[in-house]
């Protein structure tokens, strides 16, 4: 079957689109799909970094695009999972050394690769952008619970409706109950209301992803973190599983929960 | 094909070229377009190019082609002025602009306030989202939401069946008649001819609204009944 190609994208820079893509991808790969991750953002690289591959680099996208190796020489393999393989962005270059058409030629080459192909979008809406949705059969739009995230993820859902990418899904990242309990942060529903897509996952905030970045293992592979639980069931959700959504609600401490419970919150 | 090049004027502007096409099927116009393009590349190549329709009807899928056969010849595409509404938005919907800094001249101007009889409306059914601009020189009506972020600006009245977030300037040609009317009113801002109103606060149970300029020549909005 060839490969599904999704683009996690934003708008905003900094609300964790290739944290999400690291994870999403480590997630898939730990559940035995073959997965390619394309690090769209050239110039910028950070995608290498967060999956711990910094140092195995040889080729990258551009060297693929310019001819100067073949598409599998540019494909790290992980060093645990055996079925992540990822494609680094050129760090001494720019935007303008990639096309659209070069983008899609890539991705048709992958399709017989691999299951899943996730693209790293970079910030904005300009060419680089414009390159990571364009070979994408499906766009997930990443954002944070505010208010300027949530402005710049409405203005890329209307590009992505303008260019037929449609209809593209939502995780809604680094959502904090106690602030949302206490009307200090835009509820879920306040973001639905306002982009009204579908929803594919609320990642909660949780200072582990931080520290798996830093250390170049994604928490999707901690089974203890709350935010890793919540990328696992993105990606089964992306395998076309119905998993029922986390009740962030109730994702409090044990004293806040008894605070609540005694009427005191 | 020489015959429909020379309806294509190139022309240098202060920070750009200026390409003018005219009213010739727009297949044959961008086949020949992207010819003269191909055999003057250097002279091409990184420019930064506007592009004048004049009133073709174009879809986001014809433009977005254009652009990305311009980008592949290292042109960036940044506007398409045009005098057709609906290809004003297909490019607004791409995020190009629709004004170069020199204005259009004032005949090409579809509509002036004398002409604006009941008839001149813009139906737009869909929600208007962050970034999207809307312009027109009559009425507009919007089913669906309007998002902040989107700006409305109509010489006559502006309804919208749905939750009006953004920015909507209504008579923006001085019509002091001018009325804005929404589901939910809760803008970011709010002008009727040359009077401002600062955000509307959210309500939590939002009735139908009619925003107008009083008796005081104040922006003044209230609830709608049925009595």
């Amino acid at each position: 079957m060839p490969a599904q190609v999704i683009t996690l994208t934003s708008g905003k820079g900094g609300v964790g689109k290739t944290t999400a893509v690291a994870n999403l991808a480590v997630a898939l790969a730990s559940s035995g799909s073959k997965v390619v991750c394309i690090d769209g953002d050239i110039g910028l690289r950070n995608l290498d970094v967060i999956l711990g591959l910094e140092n195995r680099i040889v080729y990258d996208i551009v060297d693929v695009i310019e001819g100067r190796c073949r598409l599998k020489q540019a494909m790290i393999r992980d060093k645990k999972l055996t079925d992540l393989y990822l494609i680094p962005a050129a760090q001494t270059r720019d935007k303008n050394a990639v096309s659209s058409s070069d983008m899609i030629r890539l991705v048709k080459d992958l399709r017989n690769e691999c299951e899943y192909v996730l693209i790293d979008s970079p910030a904005g809406i300009e060419r680089g952008f414009k390159n990571a949705i364009a070979g994408a059969d499906r766009v997930i739009v990443v954002t944070n619970p505010e208010v300027s995230a949530v402005r710049d993820a409405d203005r890329v859902i209307g590009i992505l409706e303008a260019e037929g990418k449609g209809p593209a899904s939502l995780i809604l990242n680094r959502l904090n109950p106690t602030l949302v309990r206490n009307k200090d942060m835009l509820s879920p529903d306040d973001v639905l209301d306002l982009l009204a897509i579908d929803l594919i996952g609320i990642v909660p905030e949780d200072e582990n992803v931080i520290v798996g970045s830093n250390r170049g293992a994604p928490v999707a592979l901690d089974q203890k973190s709350r935010a890793g639980q919540a990328f696992r069931n993105i990606a089964r959700r992306l395998k076309g599983e119905t998993v029922p959504f986390i009740d962030w609600e109730s994702q409090g401490g044990f004293w806040e929960r008894l605070q609540r419970l005694t009427g005191r919150k | 094909m020489t015959e429909t090049n020379s309806l294509i004027q190139i022309k240098g502007l202060r920070d750009g070229l200026l390409v003018t096409l005219d009213d010739a099927p727009w297949e044959e116009q961008r086949k020949a377009f992207l010819a003269q393009v191909d055999t003057q590349s250097a002279f091409f190549k990184g420019a930064r190019l506007a592009l004048d329709v004049a009133s073709q009807v174009l879809n986001v899928h014809e433009l977005a082609e254009l652009r990305d056969q311009l980008s592949e010849r290292g042109i960036f595409l940044w506007a398409v002025l045009s005098e057709s509404p609906t290809t004003e938005n297909t490019a607004q919907l791409l995020g190009l602009a629709t004004r170069i800094s020199k204005p259009r001249p004032e005949e090409s101007r579809q509509f002036t306030v004398e002409d604006l009889g009941e008839e001149t409306a813009l139906f737009l059914n869909r929600t208007l989202r962050s970034g999207t601009r809307i312009e027109f020189g009559g009425h507009i009506v919007v089913l669906g939401d309007v998002n902040p972020g989107a700006e409305i600006i109509a010489e006559g009245n502006v309804i919208i069946w749905g939750r009006l977030r953004g920015m909507v300037h209504a008579g923006s040609k001085g019509n002091k008649a001018a009325v804005i009317c929404a589901l939910d009113l809760s803008p970011t801002q709010l002008r009727i001819a040359d009077e401002t109103s600062a955000a509307l606060k959210p309500q939590q149970n939002p009735k139908p609204e009619i925003a107008r300029i009083n008796k005081n020549g104040k922006l003044q909005s209230e609830f709608w009944s049925l009595g």
